[in-house]
């Protein structure tokens, strides 16, 4: 799959930053505002694949190889699991809240809510970005 | 024979779910009581309502209900989605293999 013009390379490289950081942002304030680590994750692979369609295939896997993306999808699910066992190692239920808590409204306040998000949200965007990538390599061989 | 058989049946069952739903069941329109205690102030949304800032310390009620109050149930959306990309992958790769 080869890119495209260089109007829409211009316009995708421009744009990326600002849709990764709105993905990062709606991950991060998921515990304060709407949002949380499922739409923000989509919103992030969604940059990538913008990057992907302009760029095509082969240059877009230096920057996010498949083995990247399955390793970080990996990294997310660890997260939460680790995340859920601190406590029982505690002395609590599974998953249970047991970082203090802060001062509500904060950006570091939840416990462990914010981190959690945070492991969703590296699951999900490794995710699609892995469905997306698995779906254009199948068919790579045909268009040449 | 049978078709008129099984055309009874469904009218029977569609009866059966009209006059238990209409005569014993909530009238339409009083949606949110499902309550525990004898008010709807008692109602288990409005103490997740109020509670929920307090118990989890997230502003955002919904990701205090999602991550706080019911955890397990958001594990198993991750690994609904895990096992979604697993099932996408191993279905692509095999029809790389094919060709």
């Amino acid at each position: 799959m080869a890119g495209m013009t260089v109007i829409v390379r211009t316009i995708a490289r421009l744009l990326f930053p600002f849709t990764f950081l709105f993905g990062a942002y709606i991950i991060l304030h998921g515990h304060l505002t709407p949002g949380g680590g499922f739409p923000g994750g989509v919103i992030i692979a969604a940059s990538v694949v913008m990057l992907v369609l302009a760029y095509g295939i082969e240059r877009a896997q230096t920057k996010v190889g498949f083995l990247h993306a399955e390793v970080l999808e990996s990294i997310g699910g660890l997260v939460i699991a680790i995340l859920g066992l601190f406590g029982i190692l505690l002395g609590v239920a599974f998953l249970e809240n047991v970082f203090p808590l802060g001062e509500l409204g904060q950006l570091f306040s939840g416990g462990a809510l914010p981190l959690l998000y945070l492991g969703v949200g590296i699951k999900v965007a490794a995710g699609i970005i892995l469905i997306f990538y698995a779906m254009l390599l199948a068919f790579r061989g045909e268009k040449k | 024979m049978r078709r008129v058989l099984a055309f009874g049946m469904a009218v029977a069952v569609g009866v059966v779910l009209i006059t238990t739903v209409s005569l014993t069941m909530l009238p339409f329109g009083s949606f949110p009581a499902r309550q525990i205690g004898e008010t709807p102030a008692n109602s288990i949304g409005q103490q997740i309502l109020e509670d929920a800032p307090q118990q989890t310390g997230a502003a955002n009620v919904v990701t205090s209900v999602v991550w706080g109050h019911r955890g397990y149930d958001t594990l198993g959306e991750a690994t609904v989605l895990l096992t979604a990309v697993v099932g996408v992958v191993m279905v692509f790769r095999a029809l790389r293999r094919r060709e």
